[in-house]
């Protein structure tokens, strides 16, 4: 994996070969690591090593990129070729800015990155070997068979190195680790699911994990069937990060101008009920990540829903002065650049990958919510959510591994899966309690820092087999 | 490349190593958008690498290097076989391999065009022309238009003996144009969502396509679907595009009839199967007129799941999954075949590049069109009260692949044999067996096509691969539709 200084010897190999009027180089580098378990036993374990470089030229108005993962001369050459002949071909675009400097791009406080690098990278998380993950496995096997369960899942590490650099100066460098644990318990009728993430694998407790999945396969034993409806909804925070991370591709400011977002026309609008705070915040304690985006520029903390009201959207670098001219500035909150941008050229422009809801003033638990509920569903898991309508942000899925009737404050049993067609609008201006907000991970989106919440009227609109 | 492969090899041959294999492969992308008038994004992209899977003391390791140096490559091998070795802490039994002949062969995707020797200018003015047609339809308020190609180079080498060298070609091409107005946004999408239509074939898809010549078409249709009536909520006669059916195969067949998902090994992420084992050979999937079948060879045509040998170096096969109606096949690999008394792998396992698992996938798994001579347009005329739906909007089924939720861009109500009137937003819904059983109509090889679906994910890490889904327009009856909106 290359360090910051060999990637810094071959962007001015890279500059050499360029006659571009700018360059920038992204590195991106990662030793990856999974062990894969299934009926007890391993059934995949692979490693990998891996550095891509991937090279942007500008010419007055054109940019195009072109990647390799060589990086002897002849590569580099060929790659820097293709990107110049991808830009030159262009008709110039005039909203294409200069690449920023160094200057620009840390214009926030210095110290932010120098907190967020000291604590995500760890020596114990990178330096975990094959046998040790096998260890673990072991220890998630053992808790099966205690419950005369099946399971299955992963055990992974990975180190990645992210670095960005252009020749107008900027050098910025990410060095980060990364432990993960899922893990499915099933019975004969039912299953139950655990999983959890962190730059630092002492935070991870794969028994924990594993007895918490297992007690969901067992309680969700021979689940009853009971007809969809609107119910109240209890959802894990797993079930939150994956359902809610479906409108996020909306909060930015090209999405806006295009008038793909369902924020069009919202903005400024009480669009989700008064518990309801939403930011993204990079360098939020419980977050992971890169504190640069995709032209290197530092992310900012930006306050995006604040009492349910819709206050702004965030922006690259180039989109603040098209949102100025168009005819939607007047409506879309503070418009100035929030280091959100993905890597150019791109047509998506850019999106909060940080997320953090804000805790509500009495934060609750799981176990609070149900012991307050009268009649309703616990939800461990949603799984294959897609949106059905992407104005009133409708999104269909389903429930997995570990779904229950709560009943008189106690969970009654376990029910069968339900498929959900539900408004996120609605769904965020129904939710009666939230628990403190955790780092959550599922399958559906990117992690997220979220509560547990309870939801009323949550759209259940068929049942499954099982 | 074939050099690295060769001491990876070399590398792997120590004490308890019972198996080993090597794929070196070089992979060369390029990728267009436009967007509104203006290149969205023009890039091109690289990657060359090894990996390495071997079988230690009866368990599986594998790991990939993209320093092919002789060091590198050896290092790679020696963690691979470290790895398995871990593996076998945790291990019920070893793993068992069907028998393969060792294979010898140089195989390229048939092409007319290498779609790489054709200038980013043409494509781009191809693109650019398209965007113009969508954007001069009023009430449209986003074109978007995309061209890939990609040339995946590989050679496989195993301890048995195999020497494989393929090349396969993929191209793909599509466009949307959506249209925002009031409180809604409706988009149309030509010759299908997901980017288009993808194929392994040269830059003659590109041409063949006549991208301009519906460019207009179909952006009208997007505005038009503002002024359209609602999809209604019930149970009604459906009829699907060959694109919508070619979907519908890959979620509640394709996915279902993957034998590691049959056996629990994607129990955490994709999920498990409805197929149990003892269902093979007994369950009544579909209607008599259910043919389906998975087939990777050439001449079943080229689709992203053709080729001439997989990624363990099994030939490519016909294997037929659905016969009249009844469940007749899984796919399969050398590892899974035992599990269903099978003397062979069926040859579906493959990686998505060199630094990954090949894991069982889905090759071109197709619905046989209908004997007797049916076009689309009469199965419309033969059909009293119904549906037609057009071009996939979104997509969601349960994690054993029971029930399953569509909606699709555009519909048109069908009375008395003609379609009466546009519908939006349409959707249905339903359980898989149910559904394919309940098709009474398919139409004929006329309007067959082989759809590209080219975002497939499996796997832990994910793999996103390319499959084929042969179809043509097919009638399903008492189906519940409009639920999303329910």
């Amino acid at each position: 994996m290359l360090t910051k200084e060999q990637s810094a010897d071959i962007f001015d190999r890279i500059r050499r070969f360029s006659s571009a009027d700018e360059v920038e180089a992204i590195f991106t580098g990662s030793r990856f690591a999974l062990t894969r378990f299934a009926n007890n036993t391993i059934h995949q374990n692979v490693e990998e090593e891996n550095s891509i470089v991937s090279i942007r030229t500008n010419f007055a108005g054109r940019t195009a990129r072109a990647t390799t993962n060589q990086f002897d001369d002849e590569s580099l050459r060929r790659a820097v070729t293709a990107s110049e002949k991808l830009a030159r071909v262009q008709v110039a675009d005039p909203d294409l800015l200069p690449m920023p400097t160094a200057e620009e791009a840390d214009s926030e406080d210095p110290l932010a990155d120098k907190i967020v690098r000291a604590t995500r990278f760890f020596e114990e998380t990178a330096a975990i070997a094959p046998a040790d993950r096998a260890e673990v496995v072991k220890r998630i096997v053992s808790v099966a068979g205690k419950h005369k369960l099946t399971t299955a899942g992963i055990c992974s590490n990975s180190e990645s190195r992210d670095g960005i650099f252009n020749s107008r100066g900027l050098a910025n460098w990410h060095h980060q680790t990364m432990a993960e644990i899922s893990i499915t318990m099933l019975a004969d009728d039912s299953s139950g699911w655990q999983k959890s993430n962190s730059p630092d694998v002492a935070n991870l407790d794969p028994v924990r994990l594993a007895e918490t999945a297992a007690q969901k396969a067992v309680e969700s034993a021979h689940p009853r069937e009971i007809a969809p409806g609107k119910y109240n909804v209890i959802l894990e925070p797993a079930a939150v990060l994956d359902i809610v991370g479906f409108m996020f591709w909306d909060f930015g400011g090209v999405a806006i101008l295009d008038q793909r977002s369902f924020l069009n026309d919202r903005i400024g609008t009480k669009l989700f009920g008064e518990n309801i705070n939403i930011w993204d915040d990079a360098a939020h304690p419980l977050q992971a990540g890169s504190p640069f985006d995709g032209e290197g520029m530092r992310r900012q903390r930006v306050q995006l829903v604040e009492n349910g009201v819709v206050k702004r959207v965030v922006y690259a670098r180039a989109t603040p002065q098209k949102m100025k001219n168009s005819e939607y500035a007047a409506k879309v909150g503070p418009i100035e650049p929030t280091g959100h941008g993905f890597p150019l050229p791109n047509e998506m422009g850019e999106m909060p990958m940080n997320i953090v809801f804000g805790a509500s003033e009495d934060p609750g638990s799981v176990e609070k919510m149900i012991a307050l509920t009268e009649r309703g569903v616990l939800v461990t898991r949603l799984w294959y959510i897609r949106e059905v309508d992407p104005y009133e942000k409708i999104v269909t899925g389903m429930t997995r591994d570990g779904t229950f009737l709560v009943e008189k404050g106690k969970v009654q049993c376990g029910v069968r899966n339900f498929r959900f067609n539900q408004s996120l609008i609605s769904m965020l201006s129904n939710v009666e309690a939230m628990s403190a907000p955790v780092r959550a991970c599922g399958e559906e989106s990117f992690d997220m820092v979220v509560p547990a919440t309870k939801v009323r009227e949550f759209n259940f609109t068929e049942a499954t087999k099982f | 490349m074939k050099n690295a492969a060769h001491l990876a090899l070399d590398a792997a041959s120590v004490g308890g190593v019972s198996y080993a294999d090597a794929r070196a492969v070089s992979i060369r992308n390029r990728s267009l958008t436009t967007k509104n008038g203006r290149v969205g994004h023009a890039s091109g992209s690289e990657s060359l690498g090894i990996g390495v899977r071997v079988i230690a003391e009866g368990a599986w390791g594998f790991a990939a290097s993209a320093d092919l140096s002789r060091a590198a490559v050896e290092a790679a091998a020696a963690r691979a076989v470290e790895v398995a070795r871990a593996s076998a802490r945790v291990k019920r039994e070893n793993v068992r391999l069907a028998l393969e002949p060792a294979a010898v062969a140089e195989w390229t995707t048939p092409y007319k065009v290498d779609p790489f020797t054709t200038s980013v200018e043409q494509n781009l003015d191809l693109l650019l022309k398209v965007d113009a047609e969508m954007r001069a339809v009023a009430g449209v308020t986003l074109a978007e238009t995309g061209m890939n190609f990609l040339r995946e180079e590989s050679w496989f080498l195993s301890s048995e003996g195999s020497d494989i060298h393929q090349t396969k070609y993929s191209t793909g091409a599509g466009y949307t144009a959506y249209a925002f107005a009031g409180s809604e946004i409706q988009k149309r999408s030509y010759p299908n969502s997901f980017g288009g239509q993808w194929q392994n074939r040269g830059y003659e898809l590109i041409e063949e396509m006549k991208l301009v010549e519906n460019a207009r078409r179909v952006a009208e249709e997007a505005v038009a679907l503002h002024q359209a009536e609602q999809c209604p909520e019930g149970t009604a006669t459906i009829i699907l595009d060959g694109s919508q059916l070619g979907l519908q195969i890959h979620e509640s067949i394709g996915h279902p009839i993957e034998l590691d998902r049959v056996l629990g090994m994607e129990a955490n992420f994709a999920g498990t199967s409805f197929l149990t084992l003892e269902k093979l050979g007994h369950l009544r999937y579909g209607s008599e007129l259910v043919n389906v079948v998975a087939d990777a060879r050439q001449e079943h045509g080229p689709g992203l799941g053709t080729f001439a040998y997989d990624d363990e170096g099994v030939a490519a096969q016909s294997t037929p999954i659905i016969t009249n109606g009844r469940f007749t096949g899984y796919l399969s690999s050398r590892e899974t075949a035992h599990t269903i008394g099978a003397v062979r792998s069926g040859g579906t396992l493959r990686a998505e590049g060199w630094n990954r698992l090949p894991m069982i996938r889905m090759t071109n798994v197709s619905i046989l069109p209908g004997e007797k001579p049916l076009s689309l347009e009469q199965l419309i005329a033969a059909t009293d009260d119904g549906i037609y739906m057009e071009t996939n909007k979104s997509w969601s089924i349960d994690d054993k692949r029971y029930n399953f939720q569509f909606g699709c861009e555009i519909a048109w109500e069908i009375k008395n044999g003609k379609r009466v009137r546009m519908l939006k937003n349409p959707s249905y819904s339903g359980i898989t067996t149910e559904f394919w059983n309940s098709m009474d109509a398919i139409c004929s090889r006329d309007e067959w096509a082989l759809w590209g679906t080219p975002n497939c994910g499996k796997g832990q890490p994910q793999q996103v691969v390319g499959t084929g889904h042969g179809a043509s327009p097919a009638r399903f009856r008492n189906i519940r539709v409009g639920s999303a909106y329910s």
